[in-house]
Protein backbone atom coordinates (compact mmCIF):
# COMPACT_ATOMS: atom_id res chain seq x y z
CA UNK A 1 0.00 0.00 0.00
CA UNK A 2 1.02 3.59 -0.55
CA UNK A 3 1.41 4.72 3.02
CA UNK A 4 3.42 6.77 5.46
CA UNK A 5 5.82 3.84 5.95
CA UNK A 6 7.06 3.98 2.35
CA UNK A 7 9.63 6.67 3.03
CA UNK A 8 12.36 6.07 0.46
CA UNK A 9 13.09 9.31 -1.39
CA UNK A 10 10.37 11.37 0.34
CA UNK A 11 11.49 14.83 1.36
CA UNK A 12 11.14 17.32 4.17
CA UNK A 13 12.23 15.16 7.12
CA UNK A 14 15.18 17.25 8.24
CA UNK A 15 18.64 16.17 9.29
CA UNK A 16 19.83 12.83 10.67
CA UNK A 17 20.89 13.03 14.30
CA UNK A 18 23.46 10.41 15.28
CA UNK A 19 23.83 9.63 18.97
CA UNK A 20 26.46 6.87 19.38
CA UNK A 21 25.32 6.31 22.98
CA UNK A 22 21.68 5.78 22.06
CA UNK A 23 20.34 3.27 24.63
CA UNK A 24 18.46 0.15 23.47
CA UNK A 25 15.35 1.38 25.27
CA UNK A 26 15.22 5.01 26.40
CA UNK A 27 12.30 4.25 28.76
CA UNK A 28 11.16 1.11 30.56
CA UNK A 29 7.79 1.04 28.77
CA UNK A 30 9.57 0.89 25.41
CA UNK A 31 11.22 -2.40 26.34
CA UNK A 32 7.87 -3.82 27.40
CA UNK A 33 6.18 -2.52 24.24
CA UNK A 34 8.95 -4.17 22.18
CA UNK A 35 8.43 -7.50 23.95
CA UNK A 36 4.65 -7.32 23.56
CA UNK A 37 5.09 -6.45 19.88
CA UNK A 38 7.49 -9.35 19.40
CA UNK A 39 4.94 -11.70 21.00
CA UNK A 40 1.91 -10.26 19.19
CA UNK A 41 2.36 -12.35 16.04
CA UNK A 42 2.23 -15.60 17.96
CA UNK A 43 -0.57 -14.49 20.31
CA UNK A 44 -2.75 -13.30 17.43
CA UNK A 45 -1.99 -16.29 15.20
CA UNK A 46 -0.58 -13.99 12.53
CA UNK A 47 3.01 -13.56 11.32
CA UNK A 48 5.92 -11.20 10.73
CA UNK A 49 4.53 -9.87 7.46
CA UNK A 50 1.14 -9.21 9.05
CA UNK A 51 2.97 -7.31 11.80
CA UNK A 52 4.78 -5.15 9.24
CA UNK A 53 1.47 -4.57 7.46
CA UNK A 54 -0.11 -3.71 10.79
CA UNK A 55 2.43 -0.91 11.22
CA UNK A 56 1.52 0.34 7.74
CA UNK A 57 -2.20 0.28 8.60
CA UNK A 58 -1.80 2.63 11.54
CA UNK A 59 -3.07 6.15 10.95
CA UNK A 60 -0.17 8.23 9.55
CA UNK A 61 -0.36 10.56 12.53
CA UNK A 62 -0.21 7.63 14.95
CA UNK A 63 2.69 6.17 12.97
CA UNK A 64 4.69 9.36 13.41
CA UNK A 65 3.54 10.64 16.79
CA UNK A 66 3.80 7.40 18.76
CA UNK A 67 7.48 6.92 17.99
CA UNK A 68 9.05 3.56 17.20
CA UNK A 69 7.98 1.42 20.16
CA UNK A 70 4.71 3.29 20.51
CA UNK A 71 4.05 2.11 16.97
CA UNK A 72 4.89 -1.48 17.97
CA UNK A 73 2.43 -1.18 20.84
CA UNK A 74 -0.34 0.16 18.61
CA UNK A 75 0.37 -2.59 16.06
CA UNK A 76 0.29 -5.33 18.73
CA UNK A 77 -3.10 -4.02 19.84
CA UNK A 78 -4.35 -3.91 16.24
CA UNK A 79 -3.39 -7.55 15.51
CA UNK A 80 -4.81 -8.81 18.82
CA UNK A 81 -8.12 -7.01 18.18
CA UNK A 82 -8.24 -8.30 14.58
CA UNK A 83 -7.85 -11.87 15.89
CA UNK A 84 -10.44 -11.44 18.63
CA UNK A 85 -7.88 -11.99 21.38
CA UNK A 86 -8.79 -8.54 22.70
CA UNK A 87 -11.96 -6.50 22.32
CA UNK A 88 -11.88 -3.25 20.39
CA UNK A 89 -11.24 -0.57 22.99
CA UNK A 90 -10.03 -3.01 25.66
CA UNK A 91 -6.58 -1.44 25.98
CA UNK A 92 -8.02 2.05 26.11
CA UNK A 93 -10.54 1.08 28.81
CA UNK A 94 -7.94 -0.71 30.94
CA UNK A 95 -5.54 2.24 30.58
CA UNK A 96 -8.24 4.65 31.72
CA UNK A 97 -9.02 2.46 34.70
CA UNK A 98 -5.31 2.44 35.57
CA UNK A 99 -5.51 6.24 35.45
CA UNK A 100 -8.36 6.18 37.95
CA UNK A 101 -11.29 6.70 35.57
CA UNK A 102 -14.48 4.75 36.14
CA UNK A 103 -14.96 3.11 32.74
CA UNK A 104 -16.43 -0.26 31.86
CA UNK A 105 -14.24 -2.74 30.05
CA UNK A 106 -15.72 -4.25 26.87
CA UNK A 107 -16.81 -7.89 26.83
CA UNK A 108 -14.31 -10.46 25.56
CA UNK A 109 -15.09 -11.26 21.89
CA UNK A 110 -14.84 -14.65 20.26
CA UNK A 111 -11.27 -15.51 19.30
CA UNK A 112 -10.99 -15.53 15.53
CA UNK A 113 -7.42 -16.17 14.46
CA UNK A 114 -6.62 -16.43 10.74
CA UNK A 115 -6.38 -19.92 9.29
CA UNK A 116 -3.77 -20.58 6.66
CA UNK A 117 -1.10 -23.11 5.74
CA UNK A 118 2.51 -22.48 6.77
CA UNK A 119 5.32 -24.31 5.02
CA UNK A 120 7.69 -24.17 7.98
CA UNK A 121 9.30 -21.69 10.36
CA UNK A 122 10.93 -18.46 9.28
CA UNK A 123 10.56 -16.92 5.84
CA UNK A 124 13.03 -18.80 3.62
CA UNK A 125 11.77 -21.72 1.50
CA UNK A 126 13.17 -24.20 -1.00
CA UNK A 127 11.30 -24.11 -4.29
CA UNK A 128 11.54 -26.40 -7.31
CA UNK A 129 11.05 -23.89 -10.13
CA UNK A 130 14.33 -22.46 -11.44
CA UNK A 131 14.85 -18.70 -11.10
CA UNK A 132 13.34 -16.78 -14.01
CA UNK A 133 16.16 -14.23 -14.06
CA UNK A 134 19.96 -14.57 -14.17
CA UNK A 135 22.63 -12.27 -12.81
CA UNK A 136 23.18 -9.53 -15.38
CA UNK A 137 19.61 -9.56 -16.74
CA UNK A 138 18.05 -6.19 -17.41
CA UNK A 139 14.71 -5.88 -15.64
CA UNK A 140 12.06 -3.31 -14.92
CA UNK A 141 10.14 -3.07 -11.66
CA UNK A 142 6.45 -3.45 -12.46
CA UNK A 143 4.33 -0.34 -12.20
CA UNK A 144 1.84 -1.96 -9.84
CA UNK A 145 -0.15 -0.19 -7.15
CA UNK A 146 -1.42 -2.73 -4.65
CA UNK A 147 -3.80 -1.82 -1.85
CA UNK A 148 -2.40 -4.36 0.60
CA UNK A 149 1.04 -5.27 1.83
CA UNK A 150 4.00 -5.33 -0.53
CA UNK A 151 7.77 -5.04 -0.17
CA UNK A 152 8.27 -3.07 -3.34
CA UNK A 153 8.69 0.55 -2.38
CA UNK A 154 7.13 3.23 -4.58
CA UNK A 155 10.46 4.76 -5.55
CA UNK A 156 11.40 1.61 -7.52
CA UNK A 157 8.16 1.24 -9.51
CA UNK A 158 8.61 1.34 -13.26
CA UNK A 159 12.37 1.84 -12.98
CA UNK A 160 14.99 -0.13 -14.93
CA UNK A 161 17.68 -2.09 -13.12
CA UNK A 162 20.01 -5.08 -13.36
CA UNK A 163 19.92 -8.36 -11.46
CA UNK A 164 23.06 -8.46 -9.32
CA UNK A 165 22.46 -11.53 -7.13
CA UNK A 166 20.03 -14.40 -6.65
CA UNK A 167 19.11 -14.82 -2.97
CA UNK A 168 17.31 -17.68 -1.17
CA UNK A 169 13.64 -18.04 -2.10
CA UNK A 170 11.19 -16.76 0.51
CA UNK A 171 7.50 -16.53 1.27
CA UNK A 172 5.80 -13.67 -0.56
CA UNK A 173 4.90 -10.99 2.01
CA UNK A 174 2.07 -9.77 -0.24
CA UNK A 175 0.39 -13.17 0.40
CA UNK A 176 1.42 -14.08 3.94
CA UNK A 177 0.46 -10.68 5.36
CA UNK A 178 -3.10 -11.40 4.19
CA UNK A 179 -3.11 -15.10 5.17
CA UNK A 180 -3.88 -16.30 1.63
CA UNK A 181 -0.93 -18.71 1.57
CA UNK A 182 2.83 -18.46 1.25
CA UNK A 183 3.39 -18.33 -2.53
CA UNK A 184 7.20 -18.60 -2.08
CA UNK A 185 9.26 -16.96 -4.81
CA UNK A 186 12.82 -16.38 -5.83
CA UNK A 187 14.32 -13.18 -4.43
CA UNK A 188 16.94 -11.11 -6.23
CA UNK A 189 19.17 -8.21 -5.41
CA UNK A 190 18.60 -5.66 -8.14
CA UNK A 191 20.90 -2.70 -8.83
CA UNK A 192 19.54 0.68 -9.91
CA UNK A 193 21.60 3.68 -10.93
CA UNK A 194 20.76 6.80 -8.94
CA UNK A 195 20.09 8.75 -12.14
CA UNK A 196 17.39 6.22 -13.12
CA UNK A 197 15.68 6.75 -9.76
CA UNK A 198 16.20 10.44 -9.06
CA UNK A 199 16.79 12.10 -12.40
CA UNK A 200 19.76 13.12 -14.51
CA UNK A 201 21.05 15.58 -11.94
CA UNK A 202 21.39 12.94 -9.19
CA UNK A 203 24.84 12.26 -7.90
CA UNK A 204 26.02 8.95 -9.43
CA UNK A 205 25.60 6.22 -6.82
CA UNK A 206 24.11 2.72 -6.86
CA UNK A 207 21.02 1.46 -5.06
CA UNK A 208 20.75 -2.27 -4.37
CA UNK A 209 17.39 -3.59 -3.28
CA UNK A 210 15.89 -7.06 -2.79
CA UNK A 211 12.88 -7.76 -4.97
CA UNK A 212 10.58 -10.76 -5.34
CA UNK A 213 10.37 -12.34 -8.79
CA UNK A 214 6.84 -11.15 -9.64
CA UNK A 215 7.78 -7.57 -8.78
CA UNK A 216 9.76 -7.44 -12.04
CA UNK A 217 9.61 -8.04 -15.78
CA UNK A 218 12.43 -8.60 -18.27
CA UNK A 219 13.28 -5.68 -20.53
CA UNK B 1 -13.24 13.92 5.89
CA UNK B 2 -10.07 12.41 7.22
CA UNK B 3 -10.46 11.20 10.78
CA UNK B 4 -7.81 12.45 13.18
CA UNK B 5 -6.89 9.93 15.90
CA UNK B 6 -8.45 10.85 19.23
CA UNK B 7 -6.29 11.63 22.20
CA UNK B 8 -5.40 8.35 23.92
CA UNK B 9 -3.93 7.55 27.32
CA UNK B 10 -0.13 7.94 27.24
CA UNK B 11 1.97 5.09 25.81
CA UNK B 12 3.46 3.97 29.17
CA UNK B 13 -0.07 3.46 30.56
CA UNK B 14 -1.31 1.74 27.43
CA UNK B 15 1.69 -0.59 27.59
CA UNK B 16 0.85 -1.44 31.19
CA UNK B 17 -2.79 -1.97 30.18
CA UNK B 18 -1.95 -4.32 27.31
CA UNK B 19 0.43 -6.32 29.49
CA UNK B 20 -2.19 -6.56 32.24
CA UNK B 21 -4.93 -7.70 29.84
CA UNK B 22 -2.70 -10.45 28.46
CA UNK B 23 -1.31 -11.59 31.82
CA UNK B 24 -4.87 -11.68 33.27
CA UNK B 25 -5.70 -14.22 30.56
CA UNK B 26 -2.52 -16.20 31.14
CA UNK B 27 -1.28 -15.45 27.62
CA UNK B 28 2.00 -13.79 28.64
CA UNK B 29 4.06 -13.60 31.81
CA UNK B 30 6.07 -10.70 33.18
CA UNK B 31 9.03 -13.09 33.30
CA UNK B 32 8.85 -13.78 29.58
CA UNK B 33 8.74 -10.04 28.86
CA UNK B 34 11.65 -9.39 31.24
CA UNK B 35 13.61 -12.19 29.57
CA UNK B 36 13.16 -10.75 26.10
CA UNK B 37 14.14 -7.25 27.28
CA UNK B 38 17.18 -8.62 29.09
CA UNK B 39 18.28 -10.51 25.98
CA UNK B 40 18.31 -7.40 23.81
CA UNK B 41 19.73 -5.08 26.47
CA UNK B 42 22.52 -7.37 27.69
CA UNK B 43 23.18 -10.38 25.46
CA UNK B 44 22.65 -9.31 21.86
CA UNK B 45 24.13 -6.13 20.45
CA UNK B 46 26.93 -4.59 18.38
CA UNK B 47 29.54 -6.45 20.45
CA UNK B 48 28.51 -9.58 18.53
CA UNK B 49 29.12 -8.00 15.15
CA UNK B 50 32.39 -6.50 16.39
CA UNK B 51 33.68 -10.01 17.16
CA UNK B 52 32.87 -11.08 13.61
CA UNK B 53 34.73 -8.07 12.19
CA UNK B 54 37.81 -8.57 14.40
CA UNK B 55 37.98 -12.24 13.46
CA UNK B 56 37.64 -11.45 9.76
CA UNK B 57 40.47 -8.90 10.04
CA UNK B 58 42.84 -11.35 11.70
CA UNK B 59 41.92 -14.69 10.11
CA UNK B 60 41.92 -14.68 6.28
CA UNK B 61 40.31 -18.12 6.09
CA UNK B 62 37.46 -16.99 8.32
CA UNK B 63 37.05 -13.88 6.20
CA UNK B 64 36.80 -16.02 3.05
CA UNK B 65 34.08 -18.13 4.68
CA UNK B 66 32.30 -15.00 5.91
CA UNK B 67 32.18 -13.42 2.47
CA UNK B 68 31.07 -16.70 0.84
CA UNK B 69 28.33 -17.62 3.35
CA UNK B 70 27.68 -14.99 6.01
CA UNK B 71 24.97 -16.94 7.81
CA UNK B 72 27.19 -20.00 8.32
CA UNK B 73 30.28 -17.99 9.27
CA UNK B 74 28.54 -15.88 11.92
CA UNK B 75 26.88 -19.09 13.10
CA UNK B 76 30.36 -20.46 13.84
CA UNK B 77 30.59 -17.78 16.55
CA UNK B 78 27.13 -18.67 17.87
CA UNK B 79 25.25 -15.78 16.28
CA UNK B 80 21.89 -16.78 14.80
CA UNK B 81 18.20 -16.21 15.36
CA UNK B 82 15.32 -13.95 14.34
CA UNK B 83 16.22 -11.30 11.74
CA UNK B 84 19.32 -13.30 10.85
CA UNK B 85 17.92 -15.96 8.54
CA UNK B 86 20.21 -15.01 5.68
CA UNK B 87 23.22 -12.80 6.43
CA UNK B 88 25.08 -11.20 3.52
CA UNK B 89 28.40 -9.53 4.31
CA UNK B 90 29.56 -6.61 2.20
CA UNK B 91 33.07 -5.20 2.48
CA UNK B 92 34.00 -1.53 2.58
CA UNK B 93 37.39 -0.35 1.34
CA UNK B 94 39.12 2.80 0.10
CA UNK B 95 37.31 2.87 -3.22
CA UNK B 96 33.94 1.31 -2.46
CA UNK B 97 31.62 2.31 0.37
CA UNK B 98 28.42 0.44 1.24
CA UNK B 99 25.67 1.57 3.58
CA UNK B 100 22.48 -0.22 4.71
CA UNK B 101 18.93 1.04 5.23
CA UNK B 102 15.37 -0.27 5.46
CA UNK B 103 13.17 2.36 3.80
CA UNK B 104 9.93 0.44 4.49
CA UNK B 105 10.39 -0.37 8.18
CA UNK B 106 13.46 -1.15 10.30
CA UNK B 107 14.95 -4.46 9.06
CA UNK B 108 18.31 -4.95 10.76
CA UNK B 109 20.58 -7.96 11.51
CA UNK B 110 19.48 -8.52 15.11
CA UNK B 111 21.83 -11.44 15.96
CA UNK B 112 24.86 -9.30 15.03
CA UNK B 113 23.83 -5.78 16.00
CA UNK B 114 20.85 -6.11 18.35
CA UNK B 115 17.93 -3.73 17.92
CA UNK B 116 18.42 -0.73 15.63
CA UNK B 117 19.38 2.68 17.03
CA UNK B 118 17.09 5.70 16.73
CA UNK B 119 18.83 7.23 13.75
CA UNK B 120 18.35 4.03 11.71
CA UNK B 121 14.59 4.12 12.37
CA UNK B 122 14.24 7.84 11.82
CA UNK B 123 12.25 9.08 8.80
CA UNK B 124 15.14 11.40 7.89
CA UNK B 125 17.56 8.47 7.48
CA UNK B 126 15.04 6.12 5.85
CA UNK B 127 13.94 8.71 3.30
CA UNK B 128 17.21 10.41 2.42
CA UNK B 129 19.99 7.81 2.45
CA UNK B 130 18.67 6.24 -0.77
CA UNK B 131 18.43 9.59 -2.51
CA UNK B 132 21.40 11.63 -1.33
CA UNK B 133 23.71 9.21 0.47
CA UNK B 134 26.87 11.30 0.25
CA UNK B 135 25.18 14.31 1.84
CA UNK B 136 23.57 12.21 4.59
CA UNK B 137 26.85 10.45 5.40
CA UNK B 138 28.63 13.82 5.58
CA UNK B 139 25.90 15.06 7.91
CA UNK B 140 26.54 12.03 10.11
CA UNK B 141 30.26 12.79 10.21
CA UNK B 142 31.58 10.65 7.35
CA UNK B 143 33.06 12.72 4.53
CA UNK B 144 33.89 10.46 1.57
CA UNK B 145 36.17 11.48 -1.28
CA UNK B 146 34.43 12.11 -4.60
CA UNK B 147 36.12 9.08 -6.17
CA UNK B 148 34.67 6.65 -3.62
CA UNK B 149 31.81 4.66 -5.19
CA UNK B 150 28.76 4.57 -2.90
CA UNK B 151 26.27 1.69 -2.87
CA UNK B 152 23.15 1.84 -0.72
CA UNK B 153 21.47 -1.45 0.25
CA UNK B 154 17.73 -1.22 0.93
CA UNK B 155 16.92 -4.38 2.92
CA UNK B 156 13.41 -4.93 1.62
CA UNK B 157 13.23 -8.75 1.94
CA UNK B 158 14.62 -11.23 4.50
CA UNK B 159 18.29 -10.86 3.59
CA UNK B 160 20.18 -8.94 6.25
CA UNK B 161 23.19 -6.94 5.15
CA UNK B 162 26.21 -6.57 7.40
CA UNK B 163 29.11 -4.27 6.58
CA UNK B 164 32.68 -5.46 7.07
CA UNK B 165 34.46 -2.14 7.64
CA UNK B 166 38.02 -1.46 6.51
CA UNK B 167 40.65 -2.23 9.12
CA UNK B 168 42.32 1.05 10.08
CA UNK B 169 46.05 1.62 9.62
CA UNK B 170 48.14 1.52 12.78
CA UNK B 171 46.40 -1.52 14.28
CA UNK B 172 48.91 -4.22 13.27
CA UNK B 173 49.90 -5.06 16.81
CA UNK B 174 46.38 -5.41 18.17
CA UNK B 175 44.72 -8.72 19.04
CA UNK B 176 41.14 -9.72 18.26
CA UNK B 177 39.65 -8.36 21.49
CA UNK B 178 41.43 -5.02 21.15
CA UNK B 179 40.31 -4.74 17.53
CA UNK B 180 36.71 -5.63 18.42
CA UNK B 181 36.69 -2.79 20.94
CA UNK B 182 37.35 -0.31 18.10
CA UNK B 183 34.44 -1.46 15.93
CA UNK B 184 31.26 0.60 16.28
CA UNK B 185 27.65 -0.18 15.43
CA UNK B 186 27.73 2.74 12.99
CA UNK B 187 30.69 1.24 11.10
CA UNK B 188 28.84 -2.08 10.71
CA UNK B 189 25.86 -0.32 9.09
CA UNK B 190 28.17 1.77 6.92
CA UNK B 191 27.65 5.29 8.27
CA UNK B 192 31.12 5.50 9.85
CA UNK B 193 34.64 4.16 9.51
CA UNK B 194 36.64 2.40 12.18
CA UNK B 195 39.46 4.50 13.63
CA UNK B 196 42.75 3.41 15.18
CA UNK B 197 43.19 4.26 18.85
CA UNK B 198 44.46 7.81 19.30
Amino acid sequence: MDGIHDMGGTQGWGTVELDPDDPVFANDWEGRAFALGAMAGGLSGTNLDAFRHGLERLHPLTYLQDGYYGRWLACAELLLVDSGVLAQGAVDARARRLMGEDVEEPAQPEVNKPEYERGGGGSLRDIDDPPKFEVGDSVRARDVHVGGHTRMPAYIRGRAGTISAIRPAAVLPDATAHFTGEEPQHVYTVSFESTELWGAEAEPTTLNIDLFETYMEKR
Amino acid sequence: MTAIPQKRPPAPIRTEALEALLTDRGLVTAEAIDGLINRFVNDVGPMNGAKVVAKAWTDPEYKARLMADGTAAVGELGFAGPQGEHIVVVENDEKAHNVVVCTLCSCYPWPLLGLPPNWYKDPAYRSRIVREPRAVLAEMGLELDQDVAITVWDSSAENRYFILPQRPDGTDGLGEDELAALVTREAMVGVAKVHAPA
